[in-house]
C-alpha cells in the first residue's frame, strides 16, 4: 500500500515497536537450564530432527548474562530453588521464563516436601507447557506462541521490572 | 553358598544374644543382630573365607513408628568372589534422653559413607565414628527428618520451607 | 617470602559440564585439584516418602523417571521385585519383550553417555551423530506405549499391551545398520590422538578401591572385575542369551570408554537374538485379584472387570513380607528393597541407585588431578542427577 507499492515492495513501513519486537522474537537466545528428564526433550528440539534453530535459537547459552528466555525444564526442588532466582536476577532485561513440562508448571506428579510447587510461586512465567516431558513439537508451539505473546508486547513503553523475592 | 549355609556360619560363629532372630521370605534369609555388635558382625562377614562378603550393596533403615524398636538399619552384603547376597539387620530405637544411634561401618565398607550420611538425615539416627556427618541430600536450614512415619508427605511451611530464611535485608 | 594458599572453587549446580544439578567444591593448588567434595540434593524429589503414598502400580511411572536416561531398566527392576514378593513370573512373550526394551535402554543411555562424554573433552560431533540413534530408539519407544523417553510398558505380571504392528521390522532394521554406526563413533574417538591424551591414564580407579568404594557396572568393569548381574544372578531370561561382558583392566577413563562401546555392540547381539526367539502367548501372567485380566476379557467376563475395578480402586494387597532385587542397570547394580505390610501401598520401598554410589569415588579419582581432569573423570561415572539425589 501507498509508498511500500511505489517502491516496488522493496521497504517495509511500520513503527518502533514492531521493530523491536520482532528483532527481540527473532533472534531469543535461550538460557540452557536443563534440570531434569525434560532437559532431555530440550535437547532433542536443538538437534536436527526438530531444530530449534530456524526461530534463531540455536545459540543456548549457559551462563546468564548472554541468555534472554530462561526455560525451566524439570523439577525445581526447593535446594534449587535459591540458585534459579539468582540466575534469573543476573539475566539482562529484557527476559522472558517458560515452564517446560508438569513439574515446572505444578510440581507434576511430586506433590511432597521436596518440591516446589510450581516455580510460578517464585518467577513470573510468560508460557506453561504441560507434558511428561512434553514431546518436541509442544515445546515449539510453546516457543511460537511466546514469540507470539513478544510480539504484542509494548516494549517501548518501560514496563516496571518485576521484584522478585530471592534469597538474601 | 546357599542362604541357610550362610545363616548356619552366623549362628554358630556369634551367640544367641547378638542374633536376635533368622527370617525368611521367598527363599531370601535376614538376620536380626544386635545393634552394638554391629561392627564385629560386619567385620566377621567380610574376612571370613568362605563367606567374604566384600560389597556393600547398602545401608539404609526402616521406620517401624509406633513400633518398639523404632527403627531398623537393614544392611544388604554381596561377595563378589562366592556370588551369594544377603541381609542383615539392626534393630535401634529412640528414647527421650538419647537419639538413636548406631555405630557407623565406614571402617568396614568405605562405601557405607554416603548411604549412611542420607540414612542419618532422612530418619534422624546418628552413626557412631562417622568420618564425616554432614547433611547430604536435603537442605542445610530444615530440622526435618522426612523419611519418618510421623512426617508428613507435603511437609509444611515451617518444617521445609521452599526458601531458606533472609540472612540480611 | 611468598605465601600460597588454595582457591576454593564452586563448580555450581548450574554448569554446562556437570550433566544436571550436581554441585561440587573444589580446593585448588593452581590447577591441581586437592580436593574434590560433592554437594548433593539439587534434585531431591522425595521419590522413597511418595511412594509410600501411592498403589503398586501408581509407582511405576515415579519410578521411570528416577533413572530417566534408561527408563525401562528401573520400571523393570520394580516390577520384578514386585513379581517376587507376589511370587508371581511374567510368561515367556513379556520376559522377552522385556529383555528388549532393557537393551534398548542400555543403548540410549550409553549414545547419551558417549555424546556428552565427548563433548565434555572437546569432541562436539558424536553429540550430533548419536542423537540421530536415539531419535530412532525414541521412535521403537513410542510404537510401545506412545512415551518418546519414559515409556511406561511394563506393569506388574508382565506389559500394559502388546507390540505394535511394525514394531519387530523397525526393530530389526535398527540392529541391521547399528553396527556401522557403532564403527563410526569409534573412528571418530578411540584411535584419536587428543581424546587417548584426554582420557588414558587419568581418573586411576583400582580393583581394590573399586569394590571398597561399591562401584558397579561400566565403572566396575574398566578396573578389571568381571561381573554383570545379567550372568550371575540372571532375570528374565537372560541365561539364555550369548553376549560376551566386556571387561578392561586400565581403570581409567579412556577404559570406561572401551567397556561402554562394547557394550552396546553386545545390546545390540542381545537384540537380534530376542528378535529370532520372541514367542507367541499372552503378556501378563495370570493371577486373578493381583495382576490386572488381559483387556479383552473385561469386556466380557464379568469376574475379570469386577477384578479390574477393584485393582484400579484398592490397589494390590501382597502378603506381608521383604526382598530386594537388583538388575544390571547401564549405571550399574540397580536394586529395590521393597517391604511390604500386606496393605495397597509399600511399606518401605528403598532405591539402591547405582550413580548415587559409583559417585563416592569422584574423591578418590581426582586427588591429583588437573582441573580440566576433573570434568573428564566426572563425565566417565556417567551420573545421572535424578538417581543419585532421588
Amino acid at each position: 500500500m501507498g509508498i511500500e507499492r511505489h517502491l516496488n515492495d522493496t521497504v517495509h513501513v511500520t513503527n518502533l515497536e514492531w521493530l523491536v519486537n520482532w528483532s527481540r522474537k527473532s533472534s531469543m537466545w535461550p538460557l540452557g537450564f536443563g534440570l531434569a528428564c525434560c532437559a532431555l526433550e530440550m535437547i532433542a528440539t536443538f538437534v536436527s530432527r526438530y531444530d530449534l534453530a530456524r526461530f534463531g535459537m540455536e545459540v543456548a547459552r549457559p551462563s546468564p548474562r548472554h541468555a534472554d528466555l530462561m526455560i525451566v525444564s524439570g523439577t525445581a526442588s526447593k535446594k534449587m530453588l535459591p540458585a534459579i532466582l539468582r540466575i534469573y536476577e543476573q539475566m539482562a532485561e529484557p527476559k522472558w521464563v517458560i515452564a517446560m513440562g508438569a513439574c515446572a508448571c505444578t510440581g507434576g506428579i511430586y506433590k511432597n516436601y521436596a518440591v516446589v510447587q510450581g516455580i510460578d510461586r517464585h518467577l513470573p512465567v510468560d508460557v506453561y507447557i504441560p507434558g511428561c516431558p512434553p514431546r518436541p513439537e509442544a515445546l515449539m508451539d510453546g516457543i511460537l506462541q511466546l514469540h507470539a505473546k513478544v510480539m504484542k508486547e509494548q516494549s517501548l513503553h518501560n514496563p516496571p521490572i518485576p521484584k522478585i523475592r530471592s534469597a538474601g | 553358598m546357599k542362604q541357610e549355609e550362610i545363616q548356619e556360619k552366623l549362628s554358630t560363629a556369634f551367640s544367641s544374644e547378638v542374633i536376635q532372630a533368622v527370617d525368611e521370605f521367598q527363599g531370601q534369609i535376614y538376620v536380626t543382630v544386635a545393634q552394638e555388635k554391629i561392627r564385629e558382625v560386619c567385620l566377621f562377614l567380610k574376612n571370613d573365607p568362605d563367606l567374604a562378603f566384600d560389597f556393600l550393596s547398602f545401608v539404609g533403615a526402616v521406620d517401624k513408628y509406633p513400633k518398639k524398636p523404632r527403627f531398623e538399619v537393614v544392611y544388604q552384603v554381596y561377595s563378589l568372589k562366592r556370588n551369594h547376597r544377603f541381609r542383615i539387620k539392626a534393630l535401634v530405637d529412640e528414647t527421650e534422653e538419647a537419639s538413636a544411634s548406631i555405630d557407623s561401618v565406614v571402617s568396614v565398607w568405605p562405601t557405607a559413607d554416603w548411604h549412611e550420611r542420607e540414612t542419618a538425615e532422612m530418619f534422624g539416627i546418628n552413626f557412631n565414628g562417622h568420618p564425616d556427618p554432614r547433611k547430604l541430600l536435603l537442605p542445610e536450614h530444615w530440622e526435618a527428618h522426612p523419611l519418618r512415619k510421623d512426617f508428613s508427605a507435603l511437609g509444611n511451611d515451617q518444617d521445609t520451607p521452599d526458601l531458606p530464611p533472609r540472612v540480611r535485608n | 617470602m611468598p605465601v600460597t594458599e588454595s582457591l576454593e572453587l564452586n563448580l555450581g549446580p548450574h554448569h554446562p559440564s556437570t550433566h544436571g544439578v550436581f554441585r561440587a567444591v573444589v580446593e585448588l593448588d593452581g590447577e591441581i585439584v586437592v580436593n574434590a567434595t560433592p554437594h548433593l540434593g539439587y534434585l531431591h524429589r522425595g521419590f522413597e516418602k511418595t511412594c509410600e503414598n501411592k498403589h503398586y502400580h501408581q509407582v511405576i511411572p515415579l519410578a521411570e523417571r528416577c533413572d530417566y536416561m534408561g527408563a525401562s531398566s528401573n520400571s523393570l527392576v520394580y516390577c520384578l521385585t514386585v513379581e517376587k514378593l507376589l511370587g508371581v513370573e511374567a510368561p515367556e512373550r513379556a520376559q522377552v519383550i522385556r529383555v528388549m526394551m532393557a537393551e534398548l535402554s542400555r543403548i540410549f543411555s550409553h549414545l547419551f553417555w558417549m555424546g556428552t562424554h565427548a563433548h565434555d573433552v572437546g569432541a562436539m560431533t558424536p553429540l550430533f551423530y548419536m542423537l540421530r540413534e536415539r531419535e530412532e530408539i525414541m521412535n521403537l519407544f513410542e510404537l510401545t506405549a506412545g512415551g518418546r523417553l519414559m515409556p511406561n510398558y511394563l506393569r506388574i505380571g508382565g506389559l500394559i499391551r502388546d507390540l505394535e504392528d511394525g514394531f519387530v521390522e523397525r526393530l530389526r532394521a535398527f540392529t541391521d545398520h547399528f553396527d556401522r554406526r557403532v564403527d563410526e563413533y569409534e573412528e571418530l574417538l578411540t584411535k584419536n590422538a587428543i581424546y587417548m591424551d584426554r582420557t588414558m591414564g587419568v581418573g586411576i580407579l583400582s580393583k581394590e578401591d573399586a569394590i571398597a568404594l561399591g562401584a558397579s557396572g561400566p565403572m566396575a568393569r574398566a578396573s578389571g572385575i568381571n561381573w554383570d548381574i545379567r550372568k550371575s544372578e540372571p532375570y528374565s531370561g537372560y541365561e539364555q542369551y550369548d553376549f560376551d561382558v566386556p571387561v578392561e583392566t586400565g581403570c581409567d577413563v579412556y577404559s570406561r570408554y572401551l567397556v561402554r562401546i562394547a557394550e552396546m555392540r553386545q545390546s545390540r547381539r542381545i537384540l537380534v537374538q530376542t528378535l529370532e526367539k520372541l514367542p507367541a502367548g499372552p503378556i501378563r501372567a495370570s493371577k486373578p485379584g493381583v495382576i490386572f485380566p488381559p483387556q479383552e476379557e473385561i469386556y466380557t467376563k464379568m469376574e475379570s472387570l469386577i477384578h479390574h475395578f477393584m485393582l484400579v480402586v484398592e490397589g494390590l494387597k501382597p502378603p506381608v513380607g521383604e526382598v530386594y532385587q537388583c538388575i544390571e542397570s547401564p549405571r550399574g547394580e540397580l536394586g529395590a528393597y521393597l517391604i511390604s505390610d500386606g496393605g495397597p501401598q509399600p511399606y518401605r520401598l528403598k532405591w539402591r541407585a547405582p550413580a548415587f554410589v559409583n559417585l563416592e569415588s569422584l574423591g578418590r579419582m581426582s586427588k591429583g588431578c588437573f582441573f580440566a581432569d576433573l570434568i573428564a573423570i566426572l563425565s566417565s561415572i556417567d551420573i545421572v542427577l535424578a538417581e543419585v539425589d532421588r
